[in-house]
């Protein structure tokens, strides 16, 4: 099941796009409010609670001692997972995580990894293990741009989690090693108008989407366009170029504390 | 690791050569449609069926065909097994790979069908769903769906922080930056990005731009691969 939206709504909405307006009276380039929220659970090793808007995810860290891979005996491992839970949204069902789960997890840890987020190499433990790092995301209230809200989640629960060391007797807790910190920026563009932070009305309506991720000096460490629309290589260096920036303002605004804390 | 020795990469490239492609139209007998690819050491068959019936049922659309794509690897397609079905990774490019190639098929003249497009990646060497996008592509024109264009698609990535055209698996795996593209040929919109690694906004554009190249390149291979197999044809 896909939400449907009725199609006086879309000519409303492509009709504001075309005034550069949006339903909810943002800036094209605006972002809904966001509100983060850390270390709210206690079991886990960090945690992160993203609100953009309505949208609503939490984000939990666990840490455990275990293998490494194979062809990196010498770096920690990461491993992200995205849970679209029914109570999230009328459209979500049980069951295993399906293709939206699935890229949604994959561009996050992309995100994560890509950009050297966590140092890997500081994660070896002395008796060949090294730390496995779960970022878990937990959509609870799905009202658009979950990209950006589960990409933020991460950062910020990874800044607020440290190592289990001690019940594992590997000595003392520590801080996770982060060194970057890359942000999510997703734009739709409605008729030519570009939308950052898409509502779940833009994000339906819009034929496509890209989630650009980059790091605090504005370099690129990932990209996902998503949806069956096209866009030209002249759109796609727009949004490249407005989402860098836009991330460089959250990542100051929003996750300034969390950073120099 | 060195990637670049006097201007040629580890398997003599030039930073904007494309590996050597080969298509071949109509490999097989049953499907619709059919394209086996050949693109450096990937080797890819790409089968459409349909438009034909939904099953299940309730997954039809009232006005339109639906399309589903399935890209699949052989167990024995990388060094090391894999063990066979669906993982994330193959469930996250038959996703994107859809969404690639399905601009330009005109879905609306088959309403309550399918169009089914199976990919087998036989033999792995980095830029499998490019490959894979590329057969799809001519396997749907074999198949007779009717489309507004081709889709053609490459990898561009980064290596000794030189921007390079159509990575080869060394250079995927300790390369610095990876970005598949697919590109529709007729209006040179594009229908697939993804990014991971690292580009500054500048090697980001040069990159974007020798993707779209490369996509051009191919997209003449496919074309000419669909002329010699269909020239004559309906004149006798």
């Amino acid at each position: 099941m896909s939400d449907v939206i009725a199609e006086i709504r879309k000519d409303y909405i492509y009709g504001l796009a075309k005034r550069q307006e949006r339903a909810d009276g943002r800036a094209l380039d605006e972002y809904r409010p966001i509100q983060v929220e850390t270390a709210l659970i206690e079991k886990a090793e960090g945690s992160a609670r993203v609100k953009i808007g309505n949208t609503q995810v939490l984000v939990g860290i666990k840490l455990q001692p275990g293998e490494p891979f194979l062809d990196s005996p010498d770096m920690g491992v990461i491993i992200t997972n995205v849970e679209l839970v029914p109570l999230a949204s009328p459209t979500f069902e049980p069951g295993p995580p399906n293709e939206n789960a699935i890229e949604l997890a994959r561009v996050v840890d992309r995100g994560v990894r890509e950009s050297g987020a966590i140092d890997l190499s500081q994660l070896t433990l002395p008796d060949g293990k090294v730390w496995l790092v779960f970022i878990d995301v937990h959509v609870l209230d799905h009202d658009g741009n979950l990209m950006d809200a589960s990409a933020l989640g991460a950062l910020a629960a990874l800044l607020t989690a440290k190592t289990p060391a001690e019940r594992y007797g590997y000595g003392p807790d520590a801080p996770l090693p982060i060194k970057e910190y890359p942000v999510a920026v997703t734009a739709v563009d409605l008729d030519g108008e570009i939308m950052l932070d898409p509502s779940l009305d833009e994000e339906m309506i819009a034929s496509s989407r890209i989630t650009v991720i980059s790091g605090a000096q504005g370099a690129l460490a990932g990209m996902q366009k998503a949806g069956t629309g096209t866009l030209s290589s002249e759109e796609i260096s727009r949004i490249v170029k407005l989402a860098t920036s836009k991330a460089t303002q959250i990542r100051d605004d929003v996750l300034g504390g969390l950073i120099n804390g | 690791m060195e990637f670049i020795k006097n201007g040629k990469r580890i398997d003599k490239r030039l930073p904007n050569e494309l590996r050597p492609i080969k298509f071949e139209v109509g490999a097989l007998e049953r499907a619709d449609g059919s394209c086996y690819v050949e693109h450096g050491g990937n080797k890819v068959m790409a089968a459409v069926y349909g438009p034909r019936a939904v099953h299940p049922r309730h997954m039809q659309e009232a006005n339109r065909a639906i399309i589903r794509y399935r890209y699949n690897m052989a167990s024995f397609s990388v060094e090391e097994r894999r063990r066979p079905g669906p993982d994330r990774r193959s469930i996250e490019i038959s996703k994107v790979s859809r969404e690639a190639i399905d601009p330009v098929i005109i879905k609306e003249f088959y309403p309550r069908s399918t169009i089914d497009v199976f990919v087998e990646i036989l033999q792995a060497d980095a830029g499998t769903r490019s490959a894979g996008i590329n057969a799809a592509s001519v396997a749907l024109a074999d198949a007779g769906v009717p489309m507004r264009g081709l889709i053609a698609s490459c990898a561009v990535g980064k290596v000794d922080d030189t921007v390079v055209l159509d990575l080869v698996k060394e250079e995927d795996n300790f390369g610095q930056a990876d970005m598949p593209v697919a590109m529709d040929v007729r209006t040179g919109e594009i229908s697939l990005l993804q990014m991971d690694g690292h580009f500054t906004l500048e090697e980001f554009e040069e990159a974007l731009q020798l993707g779209k190249e490369g996509c051009t390149t191919i997209a003449e291979m496919q074309r000419e691969a669909l002329v010699q197999k269909y020239q004559g044809e309906g004149h006798e």
